[in-house]
């Protein structure tokens, strides 16, 4: 495909074609940031993709104690899914099986939302008769007697509309190493911007796929188009001199939140360079039929 | 806009019901509508140039340039807006309020912010007895909202309280927390007796000091609580300093037993 050369890196002349989604967000916090970040990656494990998990989820960043409803360090995750009544579901799961379950965990909502989502007043039936209702500052806590104390738990969170899923960058060089390398500096440089997650371990995705399959009950199976192994066997993507491809899926919770997300990540590359990094990036779309959001790479080389 | 300016003429011969005078009731009236304004509770039919002189301003804000013990119901129901007494109120101040902000700067009567359902009630002074509690037949008290009282109150403060916060900065009347049924009642000063008598559930937190406990009240030990971070931190955006002494562990105890409650009280 054609593209422009910025700095020696071919930026392709594609677009990202990304959905509309529903997300909420949270914050949870502990006694110290490790067990705040140990409840946190256990309840965003298994989210790479609502295609096989039910949501996508991650570490949107670390807080302060200056920046939590309970003063003391913890991360805010946020949680996407295609439907409302999945989003619930997957909430109320997780957080009641990894976040409850977390030494000196508490868990507050992290968006105001124009909807609201059920949370502490669902979960608060754990404490079998003995929790507690607290409403501090407009906010309604639930108190749940736990082991080692209590878990404090907001009662509802907020839940948006406005969220997107599936941005997403296709990086493209001559060797693992180097995709790898811009990738990594991609995947750095987007978790320093603010309200978005990078569901695939690290930020990173191997196996991006396509949608349907040979096999009836598959409905995405591998993009041999973009598979380096499989370039002379079959309509490949790519040419001669590319011998690896990694993509970053980008979820946000707006529009602009996504494409600032895309934005720092082909800076990123670019900056890296070809020779240690990636000789071109591309991005996964359907056509532009399916999502109604398109995210052009060459507008948002800045 | 400057404050509607209500200017005490002469101590009242009698009690006043000023619960007519608060912002919502006196949005877009001119000043003579005002002035003719009867004043609810009098035998006479007192108006408010009877016993106010006037200064208009923004109706939102209201101000009362001197107070009495006879002034009952001062911003009783307001909805939005602020009132400031300049002085001492009677009884039931702030009953029934849902929004806004009365501040009375000096002290009030009984029933203060007696079954106040939201915005807030600040009593520079003391409070008299039952605090934001019913009255005779009310099944509930305060639902909603915040009270801080900076001097002392009377017996029986937050009486069947709800929801809500109520703080009192001074010393505590007798069975203090009496009958609560939920919410959360700060003590700062000394506590006269033991408080929560017969409270079902809700929150006495008491700072600064020791007092006894009920004998039906059981000691949970000492814990190092969320929630009494998230109080702290509530309490200190209201300007309340002494909260932080929530940030350390508080010992809790659980009761009132006699009526198996699940109320709680902490120390601080």
């Amino acid at each position: 495909m054609r593209g422009v050369s910025v700095k020696r890196v071919v930026v392709e002349n594609s677009f990202a074609e990304a959905f509309d989604m529903r997300a909420t967000a949270l914050i949870i916090t502990a006694d110290d940031l490790k067990w705040a970040r140990q409840a946190a990656m256990a309840m965003t494990g298994f989210a790479t993709s609502v295609i096989g998990c039910g949501c996508e989820a991650g570490i949107d960043r670390e807080l302060t104690g200056a920046e939590t409803p309970d003063g003391r360090p913890g991360v805010r995750v946020l949680l996407f899914a295609v439907s409302t009544a999945e989003l619930q579901k997957q909430v109320l799961t997780r957080v009641g099986q990894c976040v409850l379950t977390c030494v000196g965990s508490a868990c507050f909502g992290a968006i105001a939302g124009e909807e609201r989502l059920k949370l502490g007043a669902a979960l608060r039936y754990f404490g079998d008769g003995w929790q507690i209702s607290k409403k501090f500052g407009g906010r309604h806590y639930w108190r749940i007697p736990v082991m080692d104390g209590e878990f404090v738990c907001e009662a509802t969170i907020g839940m948006t509309k406005a969220a997107v899923g599936g941005g997403n960058l296709i990086i493209m060089g001559a060797s693992p190493r180097n995709v790898l390398n811009a990738a990594e500096a991609a995947a750095h440089r987007i978790g320093a911007t603010r309200d978005v997650i990078m569901p695939f371990p690290g930020g990173i995705v191997r196996s991006g796929s396509k949608v349907g399959s040979k096999y009836k009950a598959l409905v995405a199976s591998t993009n041999d188009a973009y598979c380096p192994t499989l370039k002379g066997a079959l309509a490949s993507k790519l040419g001669r001199e590319i011998a690896s491809v990694l993509e970053i899926v980008i979820d946000g919770l707006s529009p602009e939140a996504v494409s600032e997300a895309m934005r720092a990540g082909i800076a990123a590359i670019v900056g890296l360079g070809p020779e240690r990094g990636a000789l071109r990036i591309s991005a996964g779309n359907y056509g532009g039929k399916l999502g109604r959001h398109h995210y052009h790479l060459r507008k948002l080389l800045s | 806009m400057s404050a509607l300016v209500f200017r005490l003429k002469q101590a009242p011969d009698r009690r006043i019901d000023l619960s007519g005078l608060v912002p919502e009731a006196l949005q877009g009236r001119s000043e003579l509508a005002i002035a003719r304004l009867p004043l609810d509770g009098s035998r006479d039919k007192l108006k408010v140039a009877d016993v106010f002189g006037l200064r208009m301003g923004d109706p939102m804000s209201l101000r009362f340039d001197g107070g009495s013990e006879r002034f009952d119901l001062v911003g009783a129901g307001m909805a939005t807006g602020e009132i400031i007494v300049d002085g001492p109120v009677g009884a039931q101040a702030g009953r029934l309020m849902r929004a806004g902000t009365l501040r009375i700067q000096g002290d009030a009567g009984p029933y203060a912010a007696s079954r106040l359902a939201g915005g807030r009630l600040e009593i520079d002074g003391n409070a008299g007895e039952r605090l934001g509690a019913p009255l005779a037949g009310e099944m509930a008290g305060m639902s909603g909202g915040i009270v801080i009282v900076h001097g002392d109150a009377g017996s029986r403060a937050g009486d069947r309280l709800r929801r809500g916060i109520v703080v009192i900065e001074g010393r505590s009347g007798k069975d203090a927390g009496s009958r609560m049924i939920a919410g959360t009642l700060v003590l700062r000063g000394e506590v006269a007796g033991a408080p929560g008598p017969l409270m079902r559930r809700g929150t006495i937190v008491l700072v600064d000091g020791d007092c006894s406990t009920l004998p039906t009240f059981s000691d949970c030990g000492s814990h190092r609580l969320v929630a009494a971070r998230l109080l702290a931190f509530e309490l200190e955006r209201l300007g309340l300093r002494f909260a932080r002494k929530l940030k350390r562990p508080v010992r809790r105890f659980a009761g009132d037993m006699a009526i198996s409650g699940k109320g709680e009280i902490w120390i601080a």
